[in-house]
């Protein structure tokens, strides 16, 4: 599997590491209900088909990478960085 | 028999090789099984099952029968087959699966008691009695079981992995191939060419073919010149590709240094991961047998194999050879035996409508039904009509056409496709993003026609890439029809082979099927159909026709069995290169490793690190000797250890401060310059993820340590935290672990050693840190304390960390003092209730270790929200506390803790110990340990149970901080 990075380009994936879906990006604020906090800490889909999931380019240009790929049909359809997405700011 | 004036073999090299201990002579450029042909040894193994006699089937890497024993000084290497490993002077092989010897093998009872040994045999005998399996049955069958034996030894050989990249990957180097890598390698693209075999050419060399009017080898010749002395073609000969990944990566292996002597640095393997953006699979087709009765004596091959034999090693398997087969390829093979000068006995063809031929005997819409010869065939017996012919002869080449060699095409989850016209699967285009199959393998036989489909191929694949194809006109070649009349089994007396590796007949699947195990993966497995080491190549579609037969299916529905890489077998060996021994993970060495080292210090390793564990010295008579003496060491003069593994973390910007509150629980923009503060690190879900203490060393910037263990973990998080939530703030981060080295100095007599060495003495407040001047070097002082005593920690650049080392541990020395290792730093801090990952260990939260009220109400950070929800705090969270025991009895970590007159099980625990250690300040034995509301049971007695080691004893419960509770040492 290949991942390309914004940075650096085409990669093998043994430079990324792993982290899981981009739900992590949508942080509750402090005082959101726990029901908030439960979904985002713990509650993932599973989908066949495209999702969104994080990657560290650990070996790499040290960024975190915002992949979109499909499960299905292994396709990586796009890759960006998470720095560069709106909502990247507090 | 060797033939004259036949095959590409360089008769002016002659090698000598041994196998079973004979010696032999072959030529530079056979396999052992051409030469082992050429002088006329046809006995080559015995078979799985049924130990009978085999020879050689094919000349490829398809070979089901022929797998040997390679003997090398420090290898042995076990179901190497014989058509794939070259000749070289002082090969040593050996047959496998046989005993006494090959020529008498005992375990051929085996074949006597077939009739029982039939699909589902061990399934249906060994139920009864139930425990006979575990303690009777199955040791004995495994050991009957197996292929080959191992040395026992480790594999000291070298073996490599490598990367390549390219443009196009052209997979083999048959007319198709080559006219593709011909194509691309003028259109100036980056090309691999990678063939399986030793030479390039394929059929064009095995079938000795006229391309562009002028003999195939001189065809191919010209092409491997141009190609080779291009800059971008890279041509990787005796290099299978073996499984294909996402996104145009391929594996592949390569036999760098199995075709000749071992030498020093010589790699026998390598391990390929190519990455290419479009590749073009010309791997050619494999031919199939058809299964007659008793097909599989030692003299009966593939006719394919018989003109490969002929015409690349210029070795005749037989001299009175006859032909089986459906198709018109078998007379091919006459042809060029007859030109040869090896006499054919007749041609039997399957097809009533076979047309005669000059010269040669032909038998239309005959079959063979019968085979006579113990160790090597005698004779066939042929039916034609009602007549039945014997005919004496010793090989008989054998074709039931050609399968598509498209493997590859199906690792991605794709599935071939039944062509009726050629009675094989095909591949389906597209199977695999940015690979074309080509020529034979996409199912196009004649060699035209595989030239042209290499050179359009290429073309296709250059267009996508956005490259121009260059303009190449195809050379004229042969450009046959292929005529076939699908014959897969013919009945008779006596048993018809499909898996020769594995001894399945056609009797075996029809009793799957009669079974109910129908369907083709039960099929495979309830008679292990294709699952021998060449994975069914070139017996599983036949197997599939007599199943669907069975069943009374089509082909196509009955379907296939799924390809899996690798295509051929890799050794492990060559896919974890450099993986062995100390090569199984990187090592990280101290700048004190060499003066630890030196003076006898056991090294223990710290994840990749590698730190003292304590120092010996003379009348040390144990561990606890040397580990007590250095404990006492720090309380009462001064110590000196390396703590260089800590991660340390430069952040800097303007928004540094702001970053620190949001990533700790507690503040740091309040912390003064020049001071240190312990900080906590939660996870968003609120358990505890790191500890460290973080200095300020001006204004917009700060030093993070972590612990050792979670260096990479915070680097990373830090990140994250960064990235995706606050990346329009002006803050940096980078890991500065390997730049420092930085040394621990405790002990009341510290600050009288620290003076001792700065250029300048400096006062430090406890938690101070300041720029100091070590020996004309720059470097940072810090006043923290991992011990409970008056501590130090002096950082200079790593490259000074050796010297200043020595040079610390020789005036601790002078002052009572010395180095300390990791045994004593855990004691010591255990005596003072420091935790460590032991105790973090990402169960737990701040408020089990008593850290709860670190969490500032003033800001947000990660993992406030988390920490404080119901379960996570509360007198039913199991709450850090110490633990001591009177006396010589150890306590033991790992070991639960149970309430007095408890029931001793897992529901009644209370909780468990994360440290111990023997206090030698204290003299008594220390732990800490986590404890169903812990902290309001200070002075309760309870048990501690480790049946694992056989403790039980009563410990009382109390504070963690066991030494200098008030802190006086610290802040002295």
């Amino acid at each position: 599997m290949r991942l390309s990075c914004p940075l650096c380009g085409s990669r093998d994936r043994r430079e990324f590491y792993y982290y899981g879906s981009d739900d992590y990006l949508n942080r509750p604020a402090p005082e959101a209900a726990p029901e908030a906090w439960d979904h985002y800490l713990h509650l993932r889909d599973n989908p066949a088909g495209v999702t969104k999931d994080l990657w560290y380019h650990e070996l790499g240009c040290a960024q975190w990478l915002l992949v979109t790929r499909n499960t299905v049909t292994h396709e990586v359809l796009a890759a960006e960085l998470v720095a560069d997405r709106k909502g990247a700011v507090r | 028999m060797r033939v004259d004036g036949k095959g590409l073999i360089d008769r002016t090299k002659p090698v000598r090789f041994t196998f079973d201990g004979r010696a032999y002579g072959g030529y530079r450029g056979d396999t052992l099984a051409s030469a082992l042909l050429a002088n006329d040894v046809t006995l080559m193994a015995r078979s799985f099952k049924y130990h009978r006699p085999r020879g050689v089937l094919t000349a490829g890497s398809e070979e089901p029968n022929a797998l040997v024993e390679i003997i090398g000084a420090t290898n042995q290497t076990p179901n190497v087959r014989a058509t794939v490993q070259e000749v070289f002077e002082g090969l040593a092989a050996r047959s496998q699966n046989r005993w006494p010897s090959l020529k008498y093998d005992g375990m051929a009872i085996n074949d006597l008691l077939s009739p029982f040994f039939s699909a589902g045999f061990y399934y249906k005998t060994f139920m009864w009695p139930r425990a006979f399996w575990e303690k009777l049955y199955e040791p004995l069958i495994r050991r009957a079981a197996g292929l080959g034996s191992l040395s026992g030894r480790h594999d000291e050989g070298l073996y490599e992995k490598a990367y390549a990249f390219c443009d196009l990957l052209v997979i083999g180097s048959g007319p198709a191939g080559l006219m593709a890598a011909l194509t691309a390698a003028r259109s100036g693209a980056d090309v691999i060419l990678a063939e399986e075999e030793a030479r390039l050419g394929g059929r064009v060399l095995a079938d000795d073919i006229m391309v562009g009017g002028k003999p195939g080898a001189d065809w191919v010749a010209e092409v491997q010149a141009e190609l080779a002395g291009l800059p971008n073609v890279r041509i990787m000969r005796r290099t299978t590709v073996v499984g294909v990944y996402d996104h145009g990566t391929y594996g592949a292996l390569e036999r760098v240094g199995l075709h000749q002597p071992a030498r020093a640095n010589l790699p026998r393997e390598c391990f390929w991961r190519i990455v290419a953006k479009r590749a073009i699979l010309a791997s050619g087709a494999l031919e199939r047998g058809i299964a007659f009765p008793m097909n599989d004596r030692p003299g009966i091959m593939m006719a394919g194999a018989l003109r490969t034999y002929l015409n690349i090693y210029g070795v005749a398997p037989g001299k009175r050879i006859t032909l089986f087969a459906n198709n018109d390829g078998a007379r091919v093979t006459a042809r060029a035996l007859i030109a040869a000068g090896v006499p054919v006995a007749a041609i039997v063809d399957s097809r009533p409508d076979a047309p005669m031929e000059d010269g040669t005997l032909v038998h239309a819409g005959a079959r063979v039904i019968d085979t006579k010869g113990r160790l090597a065939l005698r004779q066939i017996t042929v039916l034609k009509g009602a007549e039945q012919i014997e005919i004496e002869t010793d090989a008989l080449g054998v074709s039931g056409g050609w399968n598509p060699t498209l493997h590859l095409t199906c690792h991605m989850n794709g599935r071939p496709r039944w062509s009726d016209d050629l009675a094989a699967f095909v591949p389906q285009d597209g199977a695999v993003p940015g690979m074309i199959a080509a020529g034979a393998a996409n199912g196009t036989f004649s060699t035209h026609g595989c030239l042209a489909a290499g050179h359009a191929s290429a073309a296709m694949a250059l267009s996508d890439m956005d490259m121009r194809p260059a303009v190449i006109a195809v050379p004229m070649a042969e450009d046959a029809p292929y005529r076939l009349s699908a014959l897969w089994t013919v009945e008779g007396k006596g048993r018809a082979w499909l898996d020769l590796g594995n001894d399945v007949t056609t009797k075996d699947v029809g009793l799957s099927a009669q079974e109910n195990f129908s369907s083709v993966e039960h099929m495979k497995r309830y008679t292990t159909q294709g699952m021998a080491p060449d994975q069914g190549k070139s017996s599983n579609v036949a197997a599939l026709a007599v199943l669907a037969n069975a069943t009374g299916r089509s082909i196509p529905e009955t379907g296939t069995t799924t390809y899996r890489p690798p295509y051929v077998p890799v050794s492990i060996a060559a896919l974890g290169a450099g993986g062995r021994a100390m090569g199984f993970a990187p090592q990280r060495f101290l700048t004190s490793d060499q003066a630890s080292r030196d003076r006898g210090a056991p090294m223990i390793e710290a994840g990749l690190w590698y730190r003292p564990s304590y120092f010996p010295k003379p009348g040390d008579a144990t561990w606890r000797d040397s580990c007590d003496r250095e404990v006492m060491m720090v309380r009462q003069t001064v110590g000196v250890a390396d703590v260089s593994t800590l991660g340390k973390i430069d952040i800097q910007g303007a928004d540094a401060a702001r970053f620190l509150d949001f990533v700790y629980c507690n503040t740091f923009s309040t912390l003064p310059v020049g001071k240190v503060r312990y900080g906590l690190m939660l996870r968003e879900d609120g358990f505890v993820l790191d500890d460290g203490t973080t200095a300020r060393l001006g204004d917009t910037r700060y030093l993070m340590t972590t612990t050792t263990a979670a260096a990479g973990l915070v680097m990373r998080h830090l990140d994250f935290v960064h990235q995706a939530f606050c990346a329009d703030w002006n803050v940096r981060i980078i890991s500065v672990t390997e730049g420092w080295a930085q040394f621990a100095v405790a002990g009341p007599q510290a600050r009288m050693l620290v003076n001792s060495f700065l250029e300048a003495p400096v006062y430090l407040p406890f938690m101070g840190v300041a720029p100091v001047r070590v020996g004309g070097v720059d470097g940072r002082l810090f006043r923290i304390s991992f011990s409970g005593e008056e501590g130090y920690e002096i950082a200079v650049p790593t490259r000074y960390g050796e010297a200043l080392f020595r040079d610390l541990v020789a005036r601790a020395e002078t002052m009572g003092g010395g180095p300390y290792g990791m045994e004593a730093l855990n004691v010591l801090r255990i005596e003072k209730g420091f935790i460590t990952h032991a105790e973090i260990h990402g169960r737990v939260t701040a408020f089990d270790i008593g850290m709860d009220k670190m969490i500032s109400a003033k800001k947000d950070c990660i993992g406030k929200a988390s920490a404080m929800r119901p379960g996570l705090v509360g007198p039913e969270r199991e709450q850090l506390v110490g633990l001591k025991v009177g006396g010589e009895t150890a306590m033991v970590a790992g070991a639960h803790l149970f309430a007095q007159g408890d029931a001793i099980k897992r529901e009644t625990s209370q909780g468990c110990v994360t440290s111990v250690c023997w206090s030698p300040t204290l003299q008594m034995w220390l732990g800490m340990a986590f404890l169903k509301n812990g902290r309001a049971r200070h002075g309760n007695k309870l048990r501690l149970v480790d049946h694992m080691r056989d403790v039980d004893l009563v410990v009382e419960v109390c504070d963690p901080v066991f030494h200098d509770p008030s802190g006086e040492k610290l802040r002295a």
